[in-house]
Parts: C-alpha cells; sequence; structure tokens
C-alpha cells in the first residue's frame, strides 16, 4: 500500500470517528428528549434535556472540531503531507 | 494602510476598534444622562457604526483578482472564525432567535443544535479540501471536479435560488431595524439599509467584507451579551446566566402550572394583530417528537455545510491547516451567541410572568398594564397586544401576545435598563443583517461574474473588466433583493429555514462526494443538483398548497425529500456512465492532500 493510500485510510478512519460522536450528540441523544428530561441527571440544575440544547451538544461540537483539526494535523505530519510555512 | 502591514497588526486594530466602540457607548450613556433624547441616541449608533464600516470598505478598495475574490488568502484563523461567526449570523438569528425560544421551546431548539452541528460537517467533509483546491466560489469546485459547463451552470443555478431567499430576508431585516432606528418609512428603510450593505462590499469585494464582518461580529457580540448580562444581575438572577439560571427555569415551570395553558377561540385570535404570539408552549419542557426534532437539526446541519457564503470564507485562509481550525474558532464565536439566547429567552418570560418581580405583568389588572410606559410604546410598535378575553379585569397568561422580536428588543426596556443599550441592541441586530447579507450578495455576485461569464461567457476577459462586471451585478442583485423584500413576502425566519433546504437539496451531495467518492462524475453531479433541487421544490410546493406531505416532512423540512433524491440520483447516474478520467482522478487525489500546491493556480 502506497504512503498516500494509508494517509487517506487514515484520514477517512478519523472522520468515521468524528461523525460518530457529532451523530451521537446531534441526533442520538435527541431520540430520547422524554428520557433525558425526566433523567436525574441535572447538569448545573438544568434538566438534561434542556441542557443539551442550549449548551451541551453546542460546546461539544466546538470541542469535537478542534479536536478533529488537532489530530488530522498528527495524521498529516506523520505522512508528511503538512504544507511548509510558506505556503 | 490595509496592506500586510495590517494584517500583522490586526490585533491591535481591532482591539483599538473595541476600545474605542466602548467608549462610545459610555459618551451615548452620559449622553442620556444630560437629557439626550432615545430617538437621537438610537440614530447616532446606527449611523456611527455604518461609517465605520464604509470606512474599512473603502480602505479595503482592490482592483485584483485574488484580494476581490478570496481576501488575497491572508485571513489569519481566530479573525476569519469572527467574520465567518458574523457572516453566519443572521438578523434571525439576532433578532428572532430568542424569540423562537422563548414562544417555542424545546421544539424550536433543533435549530441551534442544526446550526452549530453543521460545523461539523463543515470541518470533516468539505472546507480543507475546497481550500486546498483553490477554488474562488462553490460553483468553481464543481465545475473543475466534474469538469465541463453544464454542472458548472447547474451549482450557479443551485447557489442562486438559495442565497437569494436567504439575502431578501436579511435585506428585509436591515430595513425593519432602519425603520426603527432612524424612524423612517420601511419602504425606504429598505433602501437605506442596501446602501450600507453595499457600502462594505462594492469596492473591496471579499477582502473588504471580511474587515468590516470581523468588525460587525465585535459590534454583534457586545449587543447581544451586555445585555444577557445586565437583565440578569438587575432581575438577580444569577452573576453569570449561563451556567445560573436553573431555578429561574424551574420557576418558569412552576408558574406554567399555576397559570395553566388555555386555549383561546379562534374568534378571541382573530382581534389579535398579525404576527403576535401568546406563550402556548411550555418553556423547557420536551414538547417536540423525536422525528420532528432530529428532522429539522439534520436539515439545518446539510444545509449549513452546502451554503456557499460559509463556505467561500474558508477560501480565504492562508493554508488548509487554518482552514480546520478557523472552522472551529468560527463555532466557538457563533456559540457564544446561540448558548446565550435561551439565557435570554428565560429572563424575559421570567420578567414577565413572575408576579413576585415589579416587572412581572400576568395576574396584574389589565389597567394597570394598560398604563405601563413600555408596554404603550411597543403596543405602538405593533409587538404588544393585551385582551380581557374573559373580562375579569386581571391579565391572563393567555391574554398577553407579543411579537418574537420583542423578546430581544423589547426585554432591556422591560427590565429597567437605560436606553443606551437599545440602541446598542439595534446596531448589533443591523451589524448582524448587514454582515451576513454582504456575504450572500458578494456570492451569488462572484458566483455570476467568476462561473457564469468569466468562465462560460467571455474567457478572455481582463481582470478589470471581470472585476467592474462583479461590481455591477453586485449592485443589481442588490437593488433586486431590496425589491422582493420591501413586498414583504414571507416572515425572515421562514425564508431563513426554506434557504438552508434548497442548499441541501441541490449541494450537499454533489460537494460531498466531490471529496469523498472518485466514482462521481459529471452526468451524476448534473443528476443530484437538477433533481435534487427540483423535487424539493416540487414538495414544497406541494405542501405550501394544502399537500399533506409524508413522513412528517414539512415545509421546513423538504430538503429531505431533495438531498434524498439528489443522493439517489447521483450515485445511479454516476454508475451508469463512464468513470471519469485520469486528470480527474489525479485531482482528487490532490484535493486529499494538504501540502503541494493547490489544485488550480493562484490567478485563474
Amino acid at each position: 500500500m502506497s504512503n498516500k493510500d494509508r494517509y487517506w485510510q487514515k484520514t477517512r478512519n478519523l472522520l468515521w470517528v468524528t461523525l460518530a460522536i457529532w451523530f451521537v450528540f446531534s441526533i442520538g441523544i435527541f431520540l430520547f428528549g422524554t428520557q433525558m428530561e425526566a433523567s436525574s441527571i441535572k447538569p448545573l440544575g438544568y434538566p438534561l434535556s434542556y441542557y443539551m440544547t442550549c449548551q451541551g451538544s453546542l460546546g461539544i461540537f466546538v470541542i469535537l472540531v478542534f479536536w478533529f483539526a488537532n489530530r488530522q494535523e498528527k495524521i498529516d505530519d506523520e505522512f508528511g503531507y503538512s504544507e511548509r510555512e510558506d505556503n | 494602510m490595509i496592506k500586510g502591514k495590517f494584517i500583522d497588526n490586526l490585533p491591535k486594530v481591532y482591539g483599538l476598534y473595541t476600545g474605542g466602540f466602548i467608549v462610545f457607548i459610555l459618551l451615548m450613556a452620559i449622553g442620556e444622562q444630560m437629557g439626550m433624547s432615545s430617538k437621537a441616541i438610537g440614530i447616532c449608533f446606527v449611523t456611527f457604526t455604518i461609517a465605520i464600516y464604509a470606512i474599512i470598505g473603502y480602505l479595503s478598495r482592490t482592483m485584483q483578482a485574488d484580494a476581490y475574490y478570496v481576501a488575497g488568502r491572508q485571513v489569519p484563523t481566530v479573525f476569519n472564525g469572527m467574520a465567518t461567526a458574523a457572516d453566519w449570523m443572521s438578523g434571525a438569528s439576532f433578532v428572532a432567535m430568542a424569540g423562537g425560544i422563548y414562544f417555542k421551546g424545546y421544539g424550536y431548539m433543533a435549530l441551534l443544535v442544526g446550526w452549530t452541528g453543521g460545523y461539523v460537517l463543515v470541518a470533516s467533509l468539505l472546507a480543507p479540501y475546497l481550500r486546498k483546491f483553490g477554488c474562488y466560489t462553490v460553483p468553481d469546485f464543481v465545475g473543475t471536479r466534474y469538469g465541463g459547463n453544464l454542472a458548472r451552470f447547474c451549482a450557479v443555478i443551485v447557489l442562486t435560488v438559495a442565497s437569494f431567499t436567504y439575502v431578501t430576508a436579511q435585506i428585509n431585516a436591515t430595513g425593519t431595524i432602519a425603520s426603527v432606528a432612524l424612524d423612517i418609512d420601511f419602504k425606504y428603510a429598505v433602501y437605506v439599509g442596501l446602501i450600507s450593505i453595499l457600502l462594505c462590499s462594492l469596492l473591496g469585494g471579499m477582502r473588504a467584507v471580511t474587515w468590516t464582518q470581523v468588525a460587525q461580529y465585535i459590534v454583534l457580540i457586545i449587543a447581544y451579551l451586555l445585555p444577557v448580562f445586565w437583565i440578569s444581575n438587575k432581575l438577580g438572577a444569577g452573576f453569570f446566566p449561563h451556567f445560573m439560571l436553573a431555578d429561574e427555569v424551574a420557576r418558569i415551570g412552576e408558574l406554567e402550572q399555576q397559570f395553566g395553558f388555555v386555549k383561546n377561540s379562534a374568534a378571541d385570535l382573530a382581534s389579535v394583530p398579525k404576527g403576535l404570539a401568546g406563550i402556548t408552549k411550555a418553556h423547557s419542557a420536551v414538547n417536540a417528537t423525536p422525528w420532528a426534532f432530529i428532522s429539522l437539526a439534520v436539515c439545518m446541519m446539510a444545509g449549513t455545510a452546502s451554503l456557499p457564503h460559509v463556505m467561500m470564507r474558508y477560501f480565504t485562509t492562508p493554508s488548509v491547516r487554518a482552514a480546520r481550525r478557523s472552522v472551529g474558532w468560527s463555532l466557538f464565536f457563533i456559540f457564544l451567541l446561540y448558548s446565550s439566547a435561551p439565557m435570554l429567552a428565560t429572563l424575559s418570560k421570567l420578567s414577565l410572568m413572575d408576579p413576585n418581580l415589579s416587572t412581572g405583568i400576568i395576574g396584574k389588572s389589565i389597567a394597570d398594564v394598560q398604563a405601563i410606559e413600555w408596554y404603550k410604546n411597543w403596543n405602538q410598535a405593533n409587538l404588544m397586544f393585551i385582551s380581557d378575553f374573559n373580562s375579569n379585569g386581571t391579565l391572563e397568561l393567555n391574554e398577553f401576545f407579543m411579537g418574537g422580536k420583542a423578546v430581544v428588543l423589547a426585554t432591556p426596556e422591560i427590565a429597567g435598563l437605560p436606553y443606551v443599550i437599545s440602541g446598542l441592541v439595534a446596531a448589533g441586530g443591523m451589524a448582524a443583517a448587514m454582515s451576513t447579507a454582504d456575504g450572500l450578495i458578494l456570492a451569488i455576485a462572484n458566483a455570476l461574474s467568476h462561473d457564469l461569464y468569466y468562465k462560460i461567457i467571455d474567457p478572455k476577459a481582463e481582470t478589470a473588466k471581470r472585476l467592474i462586471v462583479a461590481r455591477a451585478l453586485l449592485v443589481i442583485i442588490g437593488f433586486a433583493g431590496a425589491t422582493i423584500a420591501a413586498l414583504e413576502i414571507q416572515g425572515i425566519l421562514g425564508s431563513v429555514i426554506w434557504a438552508f433546504d434548497f442548499a441541501m437539496s441541490g449541494l450537499f451531495f454533489p460537494l460531498v462526494l466531490g471529496v469523498w467518492w472518485k466514482r462521481a462524475n459529471a452526468p451524476g453531479a448534473v443528476a443530484g443538483m437538477v433533481l435534487g433541487l427540483l423535487s424539493g421544490t416540487a414538495y414544497l410546493i406541494w405542501v405550501r398548497n394544502g399537500g399533506s406531505g409524508f413522513l412528517g416532512i414539512t415545509q421546513l423540512t423538504f430538503g429531505l425529500v431533495g438531498a434524498t433524491v439528489s443522493l439517489v440520483s447521483m450515485v445511479l447516474v454516476s454508475l451508469a456512465t463512464k468513470e471519469p478520467g485520469a486528470a480527474i482522478q489525479k485531482l482528487v487525489d490532490d484535493t486529499r492532500i494538504p501540502s503541494g500546491k493547490s489544485v488550480l493556480g493562484k490567478q485563474h
């Protein structure tokens, strides 16, 4: 397998992991809206369903994008595909 | 002034600007104490900020193609994040979002999840790859990746339909704010708004829009956060509202129980002015089915990843790496406002509902409420209305009606904040609507001038001629948008959501598969764009005209139909026709790695 193929395989794996986390917090948990509301887990005292819609999921997305960018940069470096500084 | 040196000094320049703006707010506050009229304060806020944007727009003038189309590809990550956030957060986010949450509760919050979750798709599926491609516009990517003018032309059509739907709403919003703040008729205010918008973009294209958008972000975020924190502290709800409003949310739940949601009869509702609504839904309880919530969120996410005015912001970063990080910053800056909107809705609702607070009006006598100064003002502005349906002399929960915009615009006044805050909010709303309108008009004009005029009609055109055509189109599209906005066909938020569905129907899969599926070819992409857009539009028309729809897909989520048709037709047609040639395969390979030259040259 060439360098390029292995690079692309790793990139694709990272994509799947990222999309899986994204799926859980944008779609998955909202299948259980009423269960979340009844849950005894209350972040900062808010009902869980309310908290996830106004801060929880949103904040997780912010962290997820930065995490993704970091991981992808590491993959770029590993295979020597990072851009030169003068680019 | 705005050359290489300016880029190195960005933190200093915008730091000074922010300081200057705060000084301006303080001056206005002093002016208010010394008896300046509220009207004069409103006018000062709006004209002062617009004048600043116009100056930035003038200083950023350019006659170079890559500066005009992609700001010379040298916008640093954090600043591009701010510009994208301003580009993204429209008049609807600023003025209408808190109101939507206030009236619709949980079901509406799907928009917040969708409008942030979409950025995960932007970062992981598209932005870095399109940046590597080196295109000027989104159709530029489609045209080159799939090859052929037909694919390019279809992309221009989808882009224009989606962005134009969106831009009329934004010009409408600038007109609304200008008409209130400057006290002129809406018909003329729309054109005042339009001229302000064009002042930012006409001379410098993307470069000017970038630097004005950063300035607009600073204004709009101060204008949104300051009142939220102030009101929260004033009501004693908590020093840091985002983390400390749990008791208030619970209290609203109690009050809802106590007052009860009484349904009004149709005859009673007929007397309520159009556009106003009462509190009929629970504030924090889950009030939507999982499918209603998720389908709306999915549409907004896929729409986010296909709206060209957002995507093209990532063409302006210096590198692929910067494009990825920049998406994170954009989302962070958006998060600051979005996470505050539910808090504003909570504070606004509590201050009106709670009889223990001096501002509470529910349960008071109708005559008393009608005598309150702010009620009289907002009633006159057609944003508040009360009526004693059951003739008992007391105001019940179902007898108070308010417009969605009032949550943002009126809450500071209700909570007893000085008028200077209301002036600030007007300037913030104007900044939000202007920055989005600029991004959209530029996206359309650039697609028409670069892809339609230069790439298809006259490939030999000189740079100077191309840029003149681009500017002429900017003015034409702006006036067309303003003319339609003046007709006031569709509400602000409705047309915004439609724009997402249109973009998703026609562009989502052709863009994503262009990077992630090498086998995708030109006939497939054309089929995907054309059939996706047509089927989505057909579904919208059907449902609008009383069609029953299927699978619970409404006129707000018709993008699900369009995108599904788009995906299926694109895959089937691609597989049934010839595999893309070696040159295209190589081009996709190059797109996928960050290093090396961009696929399209620096000047093209």
